[in-house]
């Protein structure tokens, strides 16, 4: 492994509008090398990323290529230093065929006329570089292709220019076993070319078997650079959760360990499934009960509750609701089952922005009643005022627009939105996700209220210690499937830390 | 006399300005722009306020104004909760012509009792609106493309239903609907009774409220449990049903059905309407009333023009600036704008 | 089998049946003379669909088209009138049509606006400016036009001539098909429609080419004005409302898909053929109306959008599988 560096950031600073993304974080890129850049949601690896290849302007710090100093203002300016991206969700023209999104933009031309034979020449001659094992026909239709190839497609397309630095942002999230494979012999095989690359992810097992060096972030700071071979699993997951090993310790658990014996069985999932977003699982949920899902971003926690409320469809295995069999197609069927669920994200599936807080908070309780029996407007203030009450909603009134609210308080919102309805399912995907502290501690002695009064309660949540902490049951995914449920004393941060991080899916009973 | 009268007028208009400034409604805007357009007649063209009383009726330059946007007025209200779940529906010209189509049809070829020729128009909206609702909603089919179907294909239903002749009836009571006076016009009062009926069945009920969480946020509201599909589906057959009775107003006035030109370019009006109303675009809050004065603002404007002896054939040009002036505003890049300028001063 | 040109083939085969449905019925129907005439009969439409071919496969529209077609003929006509040369007015009126799109592009990247309304505003401006330069259906009068263009014919055999109407058409077809497929234009105009987000990303100048996109529209309807003054030899500032529709149905027809990213000028020339040789069988039928064409252009719409929307779908499940 050469050490010269080939891309320096450093004391890169980043604000968005009530956020710091970024604080003074560095990150050296060097020649033949797979860096790593690790972090929970939030942590900045995009941002980081976006700052580097001119999407974001930064706010402060500097920019090394080779020495020289520079600031890209575009991605097609970053291309021209020779960082090339291929960004998270493929970012490609699906109607335009394999060659032509390679070249996009620099076709071969005389006067003006493109040389296709030229330019399929140039498209083979890339995806050549990447050594691929299938061969791909440069004249298909990118749509036509999976997901795999349009990322191979990517990847050749980002070295069609010169780069010298290439970074993949989560380029494994939609591929299985076989294809990230294949995508890695292509990442060493471009390593020893001298390329250095940057590698996003979030599956462990990833890392340690393709990276030299990690970089975790957390919560926009830099935890630290690291060997990978120096750097043990536990430490890893312990530094992206940002605990320190030995700080880990015994949390005196909030919720009292009652018999599961006095209480019924509400849902059960056997080999509930769906293809190509999470594997088979099985769980029960009692009456009264907290579930905790624990797990690192991709773990197929998310993709569970989406399965439980109708989001997505299952295509396998079964589902009951106190003993009956049910399928679950709609968020309204599984709404009328007695469900709520609290989304993942906020802005995307969550608030309604230009609506009251009012008529956020009656929304669910409306949509049950169905179009035509309107809740009275007495009956939707008082309803809202006591949320608001309740809750310790901050609004200067409750005809305030939730586009105005703080992040903490859209958050109640939502939650007031499904209490309204006395769920007796109610799961709650992120309930902290961009909280302040004050905020997070009264959400979570709400959960509790609420369990003390019957409800049952999924909680899925990054931090682990907020889990642990509020559940009585925890359920541990890793790489779209369930590897572990722990319970009573072997519920512990340190345990599901060490589940999350032992070793290959063999090892795992 | 006539005085007094105009300031009157002028007094309850200005009120209703500050009040609704005041609680910043979003009327305030195509009101102010109405109230501009009036203001420039009160000068210039003082026949504008001209209200005579001829055998109890009124008649008049601001009677002509309500009676002929009437129409407009009908489809827009269709049309702003189309917009409001944001899509759009372009067969609403059409609809009218098949509506009209049916009703001469049933009266002239048939010899139904005019209730009956009434009824089957409403219906026959109805079944257009369902088409469309059925595309949009549970097809998937972007709003635009799915309902240029019906527009291409609908007068050609329309012509078919009148075997390409222009069908004449002169039956009273379906020429009342376009022609009918109760002290002003009859198609004026239909609009306001449809106002009346729209704003029940959106704000009365939950119906308007789902509407616009649907517009604004869907993957929200439908994650609240809100039957989206339905929502949807329901807006399209309501516009339908909107412009079958605006087509029985064309067609009554006329006293005819002619299948090519009723309803002809209306969908583009309504739709000004709806924008200049200040329901955006792209779903979420709407505003049936501004809609209605949308439609006023477009008919005064046109008839400002008739009044000043600009060739009616210009029509069109004030026409583009008045749509070009409201995108404008709505554009995020004026409003930044706008808004740096506001803190500046 | 590349989808591409799945949609493609139904359209020409739809265009094979039509012509076989006309060969079955009326014995005089397969003739050149019925596809030359189809050919001239509907240039305007043809050159006007193929601008706004363009204008949709980068995921806009233009309703602006038809009045800007009826502004260029009564500009010419009015010009014509007034002794200016009809090729000096055409050149105006090209230069014109051109400015007039580029504007709408200008509006619709700068301010990021609906496309709908930015042409809708435009099809209102251009219709009322035409009618400010003449109201009334104005002939032309000028031996350019009564000789010059009348013997620009190409002959093909016996009698038949190709008028210059079906020329001036075939060539935009010819032009607009290398345009669109040996450009790097073209390619940008593919990208926008199919994900603007990701030809950003890939350094594509999106504002730029939206400009440009709607100037190429702007100018094709010029240019179809012009060959409406070749078939009509008159100028009329209140012809063709509605015309733009039946030039997004063409193009629809022809495979081009309304969300943008798909499409071509070959289909849209067969959309065209096809929408013409629907009123010839028509007009050969005699006893048929005109308004069975409405409903089964109407009828083909459906099918084009449908067949369409399900292999999208079925798309759309492959990628997530």
């Amino acid at each position: 492994m050469s050490s010269d560096p080939i891309l320096t950031m450093h004391a890169i600073d980043k604000v968005f509008p009530g956020v710091q993304a970024l604080k003074n974080v560095d990150f050296t890129l060097r020649h033949g090398q797979i860096h790593a850049l690790m972090g929970e949601n939030g942590a900045g690896k995009s941002t980081l990323i976006k700052v580097l290849t001119g999407v974001y302007p930064g706010d402060g710090g500097t920019i090394m290529m080779e020495g020289k100093k520079i600031a890209p203002t575009s991605p097609r300016d970053a291309e021209a230093h020779g960082i090339s991206t291929v960004y998270q969700e493929v970012n490609l023209i699906p109607h335009l065929t394999v060659a032509e999104n390679i070249c996009l933009g620099r076709e071969d031309r005389v006067c003006g006329v493109v040389r296709w034979s030229k330019v399929r020449e140039r498209a083979h001659q890339a995806l050549k570089r990447l050594d691929l094992k299938v061969g791909i026909n440069v004249d298909k239709q990118l749509s036509d292709c999976s997901i795999a190839i349009q990322q191979m497609v990517a990847i050749a397309r980002a070295l069609d220019v010169d780069a010298k630095a290439l970074i993949l942002d989560e380029p494994t999230s939609s591929l299985d076993e076989a294809e990230s494979d294949e995508l890695f012999r292509i990442m060493r095989g471009l390593k020893e070319k001298g390329m250095g690359i940057v590698f996003v992810t979030h599956f462990l097992d990833q890392v340690y078997r393709v990276s030299d060096t990690i970089t975790v972030l957390r919560n926009g700071e830099l935890v630290g650079e690291f060997p990978a071979a120096e750097l043990p699993r536990l430490a890893l997951v312990s530094k992206m959760m940002g605990k320190e090993l030995d700080e880990v310790k015994e949390l005196e658990k909030r919720v009292a360990v009652t018999t599961a014996s006095g209480r019924r069985t509400m849902v059960s999932a056997r080999r509930l499934g769906r293809k190509g977003s999470l594997n088979p699982v099985d769980f029960d949920l009692k009456e009264g009960e907290i579930l905790g899902l624990a797990g690192l971003l991709g773990s197929g926690r998310s993709e569970t509750a989406n399965l439980l409320f109708g989001v997505d469809t299952a295509d396998s295995g079964r589902l009951e609701v106190d003993g009956k069999a049910v399928k679950i197609d709609s968020p309204a069927r599984a709404v009328r089952l007695g469900f709520g669920m609290l989304t993942e994200d906020r802005k995307y599936s969550g608030i309604i922005p230009n609506l009251s807080i009012r008529d956020n908070i009656v929304l669910a309780m409306q949509a049950k009643l169905g179009p035509l029996r309107k809740i009275p407007p007495w009956k939707a203030n008082e309803i809202t005022d006591t949320f608001i009450k309740v809750l310790n909603i901050k609004t200067p009134s409750r005809d305030q627009l939730v586009k105005n609210l703080s992040g903490g308080n859209q958050q109640k919102v939502i939650i007031a939105r499904w209490l309204a309805i006395h769920p007796r399912l109610l799961i709650l995907d992120e309930p902290t996700r961009g909280i302040d502290v004050g905020a997070r501690a009264e959400i979570e002695a709400l959960i509790q209220k609420l369990r003390d009064e019957g409800m049952s309660i999924l909680l899925i949540s990054s931090e682990v210690d907020e889990v642990v902490r509020n559940s009585e049951r925890v359920v541990v995914m890793r790489d779209r499937e369930k590897i572990a449920e722990l319970e009573g004393d072997a519920l512990s941060e340190q345990h599901i830390l060490q589940v999350i991080a032992s070793q290959a899916k063999e090892e795992t009973p | 006399m006539r005085i007094v009268a105009i300031a009157v007028f002028w007094a309850i208009l200005l009120a209703l300005l500050y009040v609704l400034r005041r609680n910043r409604s979003v009327v305030f805007w195509p009101l102010l722009a109405l109230s501009c357009l009036l203001l420039f007649n009160l000068f210039s063209t003082p026949q504008f306020y001209q209200l005579d009383w001829r055998d109890g009726h009124l008649y008049g330059v601001p009677i002509d104004i309500i009676n002929h946007a009437s129409k407009v007025g009908i489809l827009a209200l269709g049309m702003t909760l189309v917009i409001a779940v944001g899509g759009i529906d372009l067969s609403v010209g059409a609809v009218m012509a098949i509506a009209g189509a049916m009703m001469a049809y049933m009266t002239v070829q048939m010899n139904m009792p005019p209730w009956y020729c009434i009824a089957a128009a409403l219906v026959a909206g109805v079944i257009a609106g369902m088409w469309n609702g059925f595309l949009v909603a549970i097809m998937g089919i972007p709003p635009m493309v799915a309902t240029l179907i019906l527009m291409v294909a609908g007068r050609g239903v329309a012509q078919l239903i009148t075997d390409g002749q222009i069908i004449i009836f002169n039956n009273p009571t379906l020429t009342f609907i376009g022609n009918g006076f109760i002290v002003i016009p009859f198609p004026f009062i239909l609009m306001l009774i449809m106002f009346a009926l729209t704003w029940l069945l959106t704000k009365g009920t939950a119906v308007g409220f789902l509407i616009e969480s649907v517009g604004d946020n869907e993957v929200a509201a439908r994650r609240a449990g809100v039957n989206s599909c339905l929502v949807k589906f329901l807006v399209y057959v309501f516009c339908g049903f909107c412009a079958a009775i605006a087509g029985l107003v064309q067609t009554s006035n006329i006293r005819s059905a002619d299948a090519n030109n009723i309803g002809l370019n209306l969908e583009l009006d309504a739709i000004m309407s709806v924008v200049i109303g200040g329901t955006a675009m792209t779903g979420g809050r709407f505003y049936l009333a501004s809609s209605i004065i949308g439609a006023l603002l477009i008919q005064a404007l046109t008839t400002t023009m008739y009044a000043k002896d600009v060739s009616p054939v210009v029509a069109p040009v004030p026409k583009a600036l008045v749509i070009l002036a409201v995108c404008l505003l709505q554009s995020e890049r004026v409003k930044r704008y706008l808004a740096s300028r506001r803190e500046a001063v | 089998m590349n989808r591409r040109y799945l949609t493609l083939l139904i359209t020409a085969a739809v265009l094979v049946l039509l012509f076989a449905c006309g060969g079955v019925w009326f014995n005089n129907f397969l003739r050149l003379r019925i596809i030359v005439n189809l050919l001239g009969d509907n240039a305007f439409l043809g050159i006007t669909a193929i601008g706004m071919t363009f204008v949709i496969i980068s995921g806009g529209i233009d309703l602006s088209v038809a009045s800007v077609i009826a502004f260029t003929s009564i500009f010419i006509a009015q010009n014509v009138y007034d002794g200016m040369h009809p090729l000096l007015a055409m050149a105006m009126a090209l230069v014109i049509g051109f400015l007039f799109g580029m504007t709408q592009g200008w509006i619709i990247s700068y301010f990021a606006l609906p496309p709908f309304l930015v042409t809708l505003a435009g099809m209102f401006f251009a219709r009322g400016v035409g009618f400010i330069v003449n109201d009334i259906s104005l002939a032309i009068k000028h031996p350019f036009y009564s000789e010059t263009i009348r013997g620009l014919v190409i002959p093909l055999s016996g009698r038949i001539r190709l008028p210059v109407t079906a020329q001036c058409f075939l060539l935009f077809v010819i032009v607009g098909t290398f345009v669109l497929g040996y450009t790097r234009f073209g390619r940008y105009v593919y990208a926008i429609g199919s994900n603007e987000a990701s030809a950003r990303l890939m350094g594509v100048p999106v504002d730029r080419m939206k400009v440009w996109i709607y100037a190429l529209s702007g100018f094709c309807a010029a240019a179809a004005g012009i060959v409406v003054t070749f078939y009509m030899q008159s100028g009329n500032s209140s012809s063709f409302v509605g015309l733009e529709m039946d030039a997004i149905a063409a193009a629809v027809i022809g495979g081009t898909l309304l969300t943008g990213g798909v499409g071509g000028v070959p289909g849209t020339l067969m959309g065209v053929l096809i929408l013409g040789i629907i009123q010839t069988l028509i007009t050969f039928h005699g006893n048929l109306n005109n308004w069975w064409a409405k409903i089964f252009i109407g009828a083909l719409l459906f099918m084009f959008i449908a067949i369409q929307q399900l292999l999208s779908r079925r798309l759309a499940t492959r990628a997530a599988g």
